[in-house]
């Protein structure tokens, strides 16, 4: 008997029953994905070989669109060079006279510097490789702030690498594969980056929001920040090198403060990425995470010889101990007779030293009145 | 004799399928870092425009499924946490379906109203979903930055629903 015509030839499933069929099952893979997709210790995603996949095909797509974008810009440039070449040429000479002096300066500073390293015997940081590279995509929403990089693996970038424009930090790789790579901005509601304010040198955590200015929390300190103050990254935590220019600080219209990035001065088209290795692939986390009195407990029980040392050292010591303020009381005894002639000749106040005092102890000639019995060693060792 | 009468079938292609492509294309040219005078291009969510459009012209099990992965490409796309986009575009396909019949035959106001509706509830999960994720809440300013560009969306999903709803003729 053909299917049709069993008795199921006349039942019609109504399309919106067989559309919800579809959105709950739709809706549960999209929690099951939501549930798994987690941010490994590197800053990447457990998700990181499907994004890999994605970006390596979206990144020559974005490239095609960004390359017009960056030509009318460069046309831009060539013209607006044009017309306000005089103004530009006032600028930068002005500039020029102010530089030479830092010039100067910084020569100097950097020989004085140099000295004191020699001297100090200061081990100072390797200068870092950088890659450049080239925004090709931009996600500007409230719930992520990132760029796509034409640079990749090939060229040595990881997770984790921190990346600069010619202003200052942008934000770091998230994902990289073969030619594309994926930053996160520091704006991103996801990004957590260490700084330090120049002038204090208080710390504080960079938090971005999504806005394009982050906040600072966990400022440490009183007073420590003032409107106007430089915020450059700390290294603390070994993921970024110390002394990168971030921003400056302000104060935001909910009270927080808040960094107005450097960054944000121009288009984040080039880009340098840093190949910096994070400084916690140097140390184990198991080690660093280990108790630190955990030889304490595991440290073999005292044997009879020991506990017999243990024991004679403590009632040496305790004997020491009271030496040493018997011979500060009788100063003071002394002292006060010195004081008063008139009173009645000293008298011996000193009792016999006939107890034998420890052999291995030589205070100064010093009486003891008694010697005590040896008490048990601290710790209770017995 | 009776002349042929051209049957101009509306199918899946027409409805679902280009205005996906569609869809997908603009999100990736909007994607493109421009910057001019401080401003840049505007990312509104597009794809908010098929979840309320697709359910109110038919009910479809091909819909529910592009939309999905519609939404998965923006997550990979703007590298959000995976699955974000698919559960609140789902969420307003689900919404819209089950209230069909109340929105069916409106027009004008009342049907911007509930387009609004659906998106200022996409938008509140995903700021909670986000929220309770990283532990830290978007800021507002950037959110109504999104909103207001997905809001001015509705002439186009307004549009689809004038040329695609009763299209079918093989529905009437």
């Amino acid at each position: 008997m053909a299917f049709r015509d069993g008795p199921f030839e006349n039942i019609k499933v109504p399309l919106a029953w067989t559309a919800a069929v579809v959105v709950v099952v739709a809706v549960i893979g999209a929690i099951v994905l939501l549930l798994g997709d987690r941010a490994t210790p590197e800053g990447g995603s457990s998700m990181g070989a499907a994004r890999g996949g994605f970006e390596a095909a979206a990144g020559p797509v974005g490239g095609v669109f960004a390359a017009p974008v960056r030509w009318a810009g460069a046309a831009r440039d060539y013209v607006g060079g044009y017309f306000f070449a005089i103004g530009e040429n006032r600028r930068l000479k002005a500039e020029i006279v102010e530089l030479r002096g830092w010039r100067d300066e910084a020569i100097a500073q950097k020989n004085i510097n140099g000295r004191y390293e020699a001297l100090l015997g200061l081990r100072t940081e390797p200068a870092v490789a950088m890659a450049t590279g080239r925004a090709i995509s931009d996600a500007r929403g409230p719930f992520n702030r990132a760029k796509l990089l034409d640079v990749g693996s090939a060229k040595g970038v990881r997770i984790g690498n921190p990346v600069i424009s010619e202003h200052g930090l942008v934000g770091r790789i998230s994902g990289v594969t073969s030619g594309v790579s994926r930053m996160v901005l520091l704006t991103d509601v996801a990004s957590r980056t260490p700084v330090m304010i120049e002038r204090t040198d208080a710390r504080a955590m960079l938090t971005g929001d999504g806005g394009d200015s982050p906040r600072l929390e966990f400022i440490r300190g009183v007073g420590s920040i003032q409107a106007g103050d430089r915020v450059l990254s700390s290294g603390d935590g070994g993921g970024l090198p110390r002394g990168l220019p971030v921003g400056v600080a302000a104060k935001g219209i909910d009270g927080a403060w808040r960094v107005k990035l450097f960054s944000d001065h121009g288009a984040v088209d080039y880009v340098r990425v840093l190949l910096f290795q994070s400084f916690g692939q140097l140390v184990s986390p198991d080690a660093l995470n280990a108790p630190p009195l955990a030889g304490l407990t595991t440290a073999p029980e005292p044997n009879a010889a020991e506990v017999g040392a243990i024991r004679d050292a403590a009632a040496r010591r305790l004997t020491a101990q009271q030496a040493q303020s018997e011979r500060a009381r009788a100063a003071n005894a002394a002292a006060a007779a010195a004081a008063t002639p008139a009173a009645t000749p000293p008298t011996a106040t000193r009792p016999a030293a006939t107890t034998p005092r420890p052999a291995a102890v030589t205070p100064p000639p010093a009486p003891v009145a008694t010697a005590p019995a040896p008490t048990a060693a601290p710790g209770g060792a017995a | 004799m009776r002349r042929p009468v051209a049957v101009r079938v509306v199918g899946p292609l027409q409805w679902i399928i280009y205005p996906a492509l569609i869809t997908l294309a603009a999100t990736v040219v909007l994607g493109t870092p421009f910057h001019l005078f401080g401003l840049h291009l505007p990312e509104p969510v597009i794809p908010m425009v098929l979840a309320f459009a697709w359910p109110l012209i038919r009910p479809s099990m091909t819909a529910p499924a592009v939309l999905f992965l519609v939404g998965l490409f923006l997550d990979l796309f703007w590298n959000g946490p995976l699955g974000l986009w698919p559960l609140c575009l789902m969420a307003v396909y689900g919404a819209v379906l089950l209230s069909r019949n109340l929105l069916a035959g409106h027009e004008g106001l009342i049907r911007f109203f509930a387009y609004a509706a659906c998106t200022l509830s996409a938008f509140a999960m995903a700021y909670l979903i986000v929220t309770v994720r990283v532990t830290n809440a978007p800021a507002i300013l950037p959110l109504i930055g999104q909103i207001v560009p997905t809001l001015l969306l509705f002439p186009i999903a307004n549009w689809m629903l004038e040329r695609f709803d009763d299209g079918d003729i093989r529905f009437r």
